[in-house]
């Protein structure tokens, strides 16, 4: 029925969107919910499961259908494995319930199970073992691969299921993403592809429809969120599969890649703020997902909450486009704006903009929203690398994109998102220099990057914008899954030997390349990319977006003229680039002194736990391989050709991405150049690259020149911060405490004096009238006597008063 | 022989009524007060045979209503208060007020 559906839709479209017949778009979409649907239903069997057994009454099949299972459990779980073998489906207890058996089940199964190499038992031993020392080693910060009350005995199949399903339905949709890209790249279409498969909201005047946009911006967005969404579900296999939640895991993943689908294909605002709120709602789930610790409960509320101060400016800038244009659509709102139905540069489309920018601003961690990214690291670390890197706080980027004909019509609005971007990208990249925990580092990186993304849309410079926000997520992916086995590596080295020290803490690491080598090269690839060393990805992508700022300074861009607060633009594209290019330096600087501390030097994590450091198995290390493969080679498909040497690796495409995003981003270009006089034409200069390239290797080698005496001494004692402004890089520069003294304190000052005046004033009044009738009550009770002789007399008058008046009337 | 006048008759029945009241309001024997609600119904009894040659026959069956209506009343009245008088063993009022709040 959908299929039919589909294909006269398709055809009905086709002459639209210059030839492109996509194959299938809404499996990209569906397949991921699928994936949810089934791993949400084991994840509910698997909690059923977990509820402490009670005999329910009056069941004469539950002693025959339990027994067997409970005496399994109970006397020899590791027995009843080894029998029924690794394919067994049985159930066990499951999360929040411990059985009190043998805390060592595993070690005699995983001898019976024909693939239990050493590496895999000894993980295995590390995650049954809930031993009462494990809890002295939570910190007040959450710890990954922790594990409170793993299983014991086989593994159910709700624990083993979601495993090929999970990763299997993103694989799919990474597979039906290529294909329709392959179609799209044969066909070229200028238009986008649109269809609407039901009607959503038809109310009056307004018509949402559920609809799917398929064009080369969305195409390429589909195509990162699923390869790279894929490889962070194959690593998540590795990474997750003892806890006790794994499929609750599995589900929330699925969840959130539907939900981001949902925003990069919608064709409509509407539809993107489905998705928008999805993700933002996955992404609360995912970093609360050990929400048995409140510190990780408080960070996905303050993400949450966060994000909802910028939803707030989704929503205003949704209710000002559709009263002003009556369209809600990309396609419509474009054609209305493209049409000048506004003014150009007027207090409108200024406002829609900033509006659009403020709901940017909170799904992608910009000043002054960005204090929740940090935060969410609290969750699972591929959470971290899927969600916080790579793909959701992206969501701001690809809006600004998305609406670039509105941002094109608002340059004041389009200097303030650039301006923000260049100031983020410095002040967390400031923090990033000096925090200790591995995977604060990488989020500070990720909220400066995407500054960086913003700086490039702000400036108009998209298609770089987009570029940064591709190469990114390869790098950042990387780095964030490699982490995450170091993090692996480092919390079952301590837990092996019940050391209760921070497995995210740098300090506690150090020389950790000869234990963990594929995670090392892995991790350093991507390092020197996000540096900005060519010719790895991020040189390419950060150095255009450097560059736009400088051409912007020379007048080579549409907002070089144009005046933002009595200064022209040139100067504040001048500005940016300084702030860009410090904050790059920063980036090769903190870069270089994690891997510096975390790989490089003598090993600080202790010698009897230096014996468990070990890689992951394959589930670990391939998505690590890949991605960093892509961290090497992505840049190239986006190289300018007068780029000596790189260019010959490109097979002459030249700068490939541009030219694809073209039919998209161009539009926006036009519209802003329309209103220019004349662009002066702007000599490409050689400077800035050669000051890109000493920016990104002088960040390292200072990194090392600073740090590697220091790093292969013994750096395990060394203090959190020296100095003033090293308190205040450690300290965030106090943005939290700011925040908590000038919203969070007036705002908790204010409900309680509501809260005092509701309970003396208005609870007063409402205590006051039930008083009074009490008091009444009391008072004419008294005349209920119980004397018969009262009541005849009072009768007796009350008749004679009657008779009187009829007399006297 | 000459009439009895009207107002004689209603009269006589108004006092008898007022002497029923007055019973009724000021004595606490119950028995007592049980007499002085037949003095009231018979007031009202003399009142409508007196009206009956004015207003009709309808006055003289009323009477017989109320005299069957008062014979029950005194049936179940003296009931209760024989009853009443086993458990506290004293027919003054002012000892029922057990419905008082």
């Amino acid at each position: 029925m959908l299929l039919l559906q589909e294909a006269a839709a398709a055809a009905g479209h086709a002459a639209g969107s210059g030839g492109f017949v996509p194959v299938l778009p809404w499996l990209i979409v569906a397949l991921p919910l699928l994936g949810f649907a089934l791993n949400g239903a084991l994840s509910i069997v698997a909690a059923r499961r977990a509820l402490p057994k009670l005999p329910p009454v009056g069941d004469p099949s539950y002693d025959h259908h339990d027994d067997g299972h409970a005496l399994a459990h109970a006397a020899a779980p590791a027995h009843a494995y080894a029998a029924v073998g690794a394919g067994a489906v049985e159930p066990s207890e499951q999360e929040g319930h411990d059985a009190g058996t043998d805390p060592h089940p595993v070690d005699a199964a995983h001898h019976a199970s024909s693939d239990a190499h050493a590496h895999d038992a000894h993980l295995a031993h590390d995650a049954y073992d809930a031993g009462a020392a494990h809890d002295a080693s939570h910190d007040a910060h959450a710890h990954d691969a922790h594990d409170d009350h793993a299983p014991a005995g086989p593994k159910p199949s709700t624990h083993v299921l979601p495993s090929f399903i999970a990763p299997g339905v993103m694989l799919a949709a990474f597979a039906v993403a290529v294909a329709n890209f392959l179609r799209m790249r044969a066909a070229a279409p200028h238009q986008p592809w649109v269809h609407s498969y039901w009607d959503w909201m038809p109310v009056g005047n307004l018509h949402v429809g559920a609809a799917l946009q398929l064009d080369q911006l969305s195409m390429l967005m589909a195509l990162v969120v699923t390869g790279v969404g894929s490889l962070i579900h194959v690593f998540s296999v590795g990474y997750m599969k003892e806890d006790p939640g794994y499929p609750r895991y599995m589900a929330y993943l699925n969840l959130f890649c539907f939900f981001m689908l949902t925003l990069v294909l919608g064709a409509s605002y509407p539809v993107m703020f489905v998705g928008w709120e999805g993700v933002g709602l996955c992404s609360y789930l995912l970093i609360g997902f050990w929400f048995k610790e409140k510190a990780n409960a408080d960070a996905g509320k303050k993400a949450f909450i966060v994000n909802r101060i910028g939803d707030f400016g989704f929503l205003v800038a949704m209710f000002l486009l559709f009263w002003n244009t009556g369209a809600l659509d990309f396609v419509g709102v474009n054609q209305a704006l493209l049409g000048e139905r506004l003014d150009f540069a007027g207090p409108v489309v200024t406002w829609i903009a900033l509006f659009f920018f403020l709901g940017a601003c909170g799904k992608s961690a910009q000043i002054p929203l960005y204090t929740w990214l940090p935060d969410a690291m609290a969750g699972p670390t591929p959470v971290s690398a899927l969600i916080h890197a790579a793909t959701m706080v992206t969501a701001g980027v690809y809006l600004v994109a998305r609406s670039n004909v509105l941002y094109a019509m608002a340059p004041a609005a389009a200097l303030t998102v650039a301006l923000v971007g260049a100031l983020t990208a410095l002040f967390a990249a400031s923090i990033g220099l000096k925090q200790w925990d591995i995977k604060k580092v990488l989020a500070y990186s990720t909220v400066s990057q995407l500054g960086f993304m913003f700086a490039a849309v702000g400036m108009g410079a998209y298609a770089s914008g987009i570029f940064h926000l591709m190469t990114h997520a390869f790098f950042k992916a990387c780095l964030f899954l490699g982490s995450g086995a170091v993090i692996h590596a480092m919390h079952a080295a301590l837990h092996a030997t019940h050391n209760p020290a921070d497995a995210q803490d740098m300090r506690n690491m150090g020389g950790l390349r000869k234990y963990l080598p594929v995670t090392f090269g892995a991790m350093a690839v991507s390092t020197l990319a996000i540096a900005g060393v060519p010719p790895f990805a991020g040189f390419f992508s950060k150095d255009e977006i450097v560059g736009a700022a400088w051409k912007g300074a020379a007048g080579g861009s549409a907002l070089s003229g144009v005046e933002f607060l009595g200064i022209h633009g040139s100067a504040w594209m001048m500005a940016i680039g300084v702030l860009l290019s410090v904050a790059a330096f920063m980036t090769a600087f903190y870069m270089g002194r994690m891997m510096i501390y975390t790989f490089f030097g003598a090993n600080r994590t202790g010698d009897e736990e230096r014996k468990h450091l070990h890689e992951g198995d394959w589930t670990l290390t391939l998505p690590l391989i890949l991605l960093g493969f892509l961290a090497v080679v992505g840049g190239l498909v986006n190289v300018e050709e007068h780029v000596p040497l790189v260019s010959a690796f490109n097979f002459g495409q030249g700068p490939a991405l541009h030219h694809w995003l073209e039919p998209v981003v161009g539009v926006g270009q036009e519209l802003a150049e329309r209103h220019v006089e004349r662009l002066p034409p702007v000599d490409p200069a050689w400077w800035p690259i050669l000051l890109a390239v000493g920016i990104g290797l002088g960040g390292l080698a200072l990194a090392w020149a600073l740090l590697s005496r220091k790093a292969l001494g013994d750096a395990a004692t060394e203090p959190a911060y020296r100095g003033g402004v090293e308190k205040a890089l450690y300290n965030k520069w106090y943005v939290d405490e700011a925040y908590d003294a000038a919203v969070v304190k007036p705002v908790q000052g204010l409900s309680r004096g509501f809260a005092r005046f509701d309970m003396g004033v208005v609870d007063w009044l409402v205590d006051l009238f039930g008083r009074l009738s009490q008091m009444f009550g009391i008072a004419f009770g008294r005349l209920q006597t119980g004397q018969l002789n009262t009541y005849a007399f009072v009768l007796v008058v009350g008749v004679l008063i009657v008779l009187g008046s009829f007399v006297a009337l | 022989m000459n009439e009895i006048p009207l107002s004689y008759s209603l009269g006589v029945s108004a006092i008898l009524f007022a002497i029923g009241v007055a019973g009724v309001v000021v004595r606490r024997n119950a028995i007592v007060l049980f007499m002085c609600v037949e003095l009231m119904l018979n007031a009202v009894n003399l009142a409508f045979v007196a009206l009956s040659p004015y207003a009709g026959v309808q006055g003289q069956v009323f009477v017989f209503f109320v005299i069957a209506v008062a014979a029950a009343e005194a049936a179940v009245g003296l009931a209760i208060m024989i009853a009443v008088f086993r458990h506290r063993e004293s027919l003054d009022m002012k000892n029922f007020s057990l419905l008082r709040w």
